[in-house]
């Protein structure tokens, strides 16, 4: 067929061409990170480049990157979650009220805490899905509305003096220098990686991400999927919260919803690495890394405390915009 | 029904002579001439690629002439025209999507036109617009409630106030009285008991000293509302007359070409003793109601009729795509229910859909063909608590060297693939499944003819040992690649052809007059 030839032969001539836009989108954040890396160590060897440095970019923000992962997992299937932050919120203020003004043992409050996150978001999936509201909406307003309820709980100050036991698991203890809750955040990063590539949970949630009507039509439960997304993602984003009680100690009403819009950025940055277009939980993570390291040198380079909202809105508006232009130059090829 | 032909001292409201169109070396129109007078309802008729499309978008300035003239009240029309200026002359179209917004109220529909267009003003007197809207709803005797949604209306209203709005809506201009609205089959999805109010409207309007050109594929719609009818057939006008006066014979052949025989063609359908593969009792879902027949293994069964009479609403019932209010469907020694029916259980039992919108429903073309090709197989390729991308990309790899999918390369993305190329994929994705009965929606729409070749040959192959049935409107294709073919009429099935009758013109024949056949048998 006379179109086969000409695809073929297109290949061949522009080869080159083909292997740089074939490579350069996935490795484009990767390579702009390992070269900030060596910016800032250059620029500031004294700071920068120092065990205890690396070991904190890698570890305090590991509860943006377990709500980055929270997010992918309904944007895969085609819903937005607006509600995993204020999740994480309720997580961290109920697990401080119990521990602190009740003296329930701290396990047990963070077993609550997960409880009711999984609440939560049961509570979103019923609304959004089988009654059938817009998914975002409902999720905006329940991510409100959990604000409130934290605000009350924790009579809108922060709550201090939550057990030495979950700060020890969390922060506390290191492995290979590092705390422990990165690590917890690689092996959730594995978790969903298994789940989302190699298994058929996973390729339906992407296929009704992908098409709802395709997917219905070839006997894949849709309305279970996405719900089943929802709930995963309240319960990812009350891990979040148990991370965010353990790494302070405290629990306050205004810092995990200020992670909301930072965690997108991470989701839709880490959607254009790896198999650009996707989103998986390798992107999440090297694209919170990357935020880390650049807010981190510039901080260090005397930037104020507003360079990090800087850094984060151009890095995503910026990688989105140019995988948008290696995309269609690919399509143009 | 309006008597006989109007007078003949009106001035016609329009006048089109010898129209002439060419697509790409493909005559499309050739010396088409007709007229229609004021206060007159005119009936278009013609079968698919007769030019009927082509002579509206003419009407609706689209187009330029190659040869030929339209005149509007004795004056020649420049074409092709802006889009305004049909309206200004005094031509609307009411298009089968009625061109209304759902999410808008009735009143604002109403004002559609004028909100896009008026250059003056900063403010609208809501309740004087209201009240000018209720003047002409009152005019033609309709009850409507301006403030409610389009999308809360019944279907037969919004007809109504679309074709409201195309007479005498706020575009229109004080000086021309008399207007032409072009009706492009506003009936196909009405119920039939609603036609009447539609029916009652389109009289009041003519009655007015307007004129509807009235564009149908319904015999009994046309001569039930029009004072005379033109049939077009490849493109030149090969009837002209008042509706009384022509049989439904005159007219089916005008349409189809060929002398056809007057005596009924109506047999029922005999159950064949060595039993069926598949029963559907009384099934009823979408537009079809008791709908019943069987189907043997080996055997590819066509299902078509007129836009809205359904016939596709069957195969999407039967593979739980649509939902079915009653019904029963017998199948491998069991029957089941089909009020609880899903894509999940139907495929559990063996059947399946290959859908009509292959980039909605039958593919996602953002992904690749082996993902495509694998979503109903994928406990095949877990090894090990691992799904194996690679034995994914094996089985697709077969399947494309199975079905030809060209190129081969199975990690293409599917909308990368070719319309008949990506077809194959859908068929092979639902092949593999070995189902007991494959269901096909428009199977060759969009795809080109050596394509087209291979799934006629791919789904007769496959009906070796199972039922295929194809819905399609496409009566060649039928012909083609089916051993009997059902021809529904407002949701149930008013024929059956097979054997030496089954040809595309037969087929086209019983679309067109089988209400009448069955009315009498």
């Amino acid at each position: 067929m006379t179109s086969t030839q000409s695809a073929a032969s297109g290949m061949a001539v522009s080869r080159p061409g083909r292997l740089f836009s074939r490579y350069a989108e996935p490795l484009a954040l990767p390579v702009v990170w390992v070269a900030l890396i060596i910016l800032f160590s250059a620029l500031l060897p004294g700071s920068f480049l120092t065990a205890g440095n690396f070991s904190a970019m890698f570890s305090s923000q590991t509860s943006l990157l377990v709500l980055a992962l929270a997010l992918i997992v309904p944007l895969t299937a085609g819903d937005y979650d607006l509600s995993v932050a204020s999740v994480a919120g309720l997580s961290a203020m109920v697990i401080a009220v119990l521990n602190v003004n009740h003296q329930v043992p701290v396990l047990v409050a963070v077993l609550a805490a997960l409880g009711i996150s999984v609440v939560v978001g049961v509570v979103n999936a019923v609304l959004s899905i089988a009654v059938g509201v817009d998914t975002l909406i409902v999720t905006l307003g329940m991510g409100t509305l959990l604000e409130g309820i934290v605000s009350w709980i924790g009579n809108s100050t922060t709550v201090t003096g939550i057990s030495g036991n979950l700060v020890r698991f969390v922060v506390s203890a290191r492995f290979l220098g590092i705390p422990v809750e990165f690590w917890y955040g690689i092996v959730l990063c594995v978790v969903l990686f298994y789940v989302m590539e190699y298994t058929p949970l996973g390729r339906r949630l992407l296929i009704v991400g992908r098409g709802r009507e395709v997917a219905r039509l070839s006997g894949i439960r849709v309305k279970l999927v996405r719900s089943g997304a929802l709930i995963c993602s309240a319960g990812l984003a009350g891990i979040a919260g148990v991370l965010l009680a353990g790494t302070t100690g405290a629990a306050d009403t205004t810092s995990a919803p200020l992670l909301l819009l930072p965690a997108f950025a991470a989701a839709f940055l880490g959607a254009t690495t790896i198999l650009p277009g996707r989103f998986s939980a390798w992107g999440c993570l090297l694209a919170v890394l990357f935020l880390v390291s650049g807010i981190t040198g510039l901080q260090q380079l005397g930037a104020q405390t507003f360079v990090q909202d800087l850094f984060y809105g151009a890095a995503l508006i910026a990688a989105v915009v140019l995988s948008h232009a290696v995309r269609s130059h690919r399509g143009q090829s | 029904m309006s008597e006989g032909a109007p007078a003949a001292d009106h001035a016609p409201l329009l006048q089109a002579t010898g129209l002439s169109k060419s697509f790409g070396g493909v005559r499309a129109l050739d010396g088409v001439s007709f007229d229609v007078v004021g206060g007159e309802v005119h009936g278009l008729l013609g079968a698919n690629g007769s030019g009927k499309s082509t002579l509206i978008k003419i009407l609706a300035g689209y187009h330029h002439l190659e040869a030929g003239t339209v005149s509007v009240r004795g004056e020649a029309v420049p074409l092709p025209m802006d889009p305004g200026r049909p309206q200004k002359l005094g031509i609307s179209f009411v298009h089968q999507d009625l061109g209304l917004v759902p999410s808008l109220s009735a009143l604002e529909n109403f004002l559609l036109g004028k909100i896009a267009t008026t250059r003056r003003g900063l403010r609208m007197s809501w309740r004087r617009e209201r009240a000018a809207m209720l003047e002409v709803l009152d005019r033609y005797e309709i009850e409507l409630d301006p403030r409610q949604l389009v999308r809360d209306m019944r279907p037969v209203d919004r007809a109504l106030l679309a074709i409201v709005r195309a007479v005498d809506g706020p575009g229109r201009i004080t000086g021309a009285a008399q207007r032409l609205v072009v009706l492009d089959e506003p009936t196909v999805f009405l119920p039939r008991a609603e036609v009447a109010r539609l029916f009652a409207l389109v009289r009041r309007v003519a009655s007015s000293g307007s004129s509807v050109l009235f564009v149908s594929h319904d015999l009994d719609e046309v001569r039930e509302i029009t004072d005379r009818v033109t049939v077009l057939r490849n493109g030149q006008v090969v009837l002209t007359g008042a509706t009384a006066r022509l049989s439904d014979d005159d007219l089916v052949e005008a349409i189809v070409g060929a002398k056809v025989s007057v005596s009924a063609f109506y047999r029922r359908h005999q159950a064949s003793p060595s039993g069926a593969a598949i029963e559907v009792s009384r099934l009823n879902a979408g537009a079809v109601t008791d709908v019943s027949f069987t189907g043997h293994a080996g055997e590819v069964i066509g299902l078509t009729g007129l836009l809205g009479s359904g016939y596709e609403d069957v195969v999407r019932a039967l593979a739980g795509a649509i939902p079915v209010r009653a019904g029963r469907l017998r199948i491998g020694g069991g029957t089941v229910e089909l009020s609880a029916w899903t894509p999940a259980r139907a495929l559990a039992r063996g059947v399946v859909l290959v859908p009509g919108d292959r980039l909605i429903e039958g593919a996602v073309a953002s992904l690749p063909v082996t993902d495509n090709m694998t979503m109903v197989r994928l406990h095949d390729f877990v090894k090990h608590g691992l799904l194996s991308r690679r034995a994914m990309t094996g089985r697709a790899a077969e399947l494309a060297e199975a079905y030809d999918v060209r190129p081969r390369d199975p990690r293409l993305l599917f909308g990368q693939l070719s319309g008949g190329n990506q077809q194959k994929v859908v068929l092979a994705k639902w092949l593999q499944t070995c189902p007991d009965v494959l269901l096909l929606h428009e199977p060759t729409q969009g795809v080109d003819v050596g394509a087209r070749q291979q799934i006629f040959a791919t789904v007769r192959a496959a009906a070796g040992d199972r039922v295929a049935v194809c819905a399609s409107s496409d009566h060649d294709q039928l012909a083609r690649l089916c051993d009997r073919v059902l021809i529904l009429r407002r949701g149930q099935i008013a024929a059956e052809i097979s054997g030496v009758e089954l040809t595309k013109a037969r087929i086209t024949e019983e679309c067109l007059r089988s209400s009448r056949e069955r009315a009498a048998s």
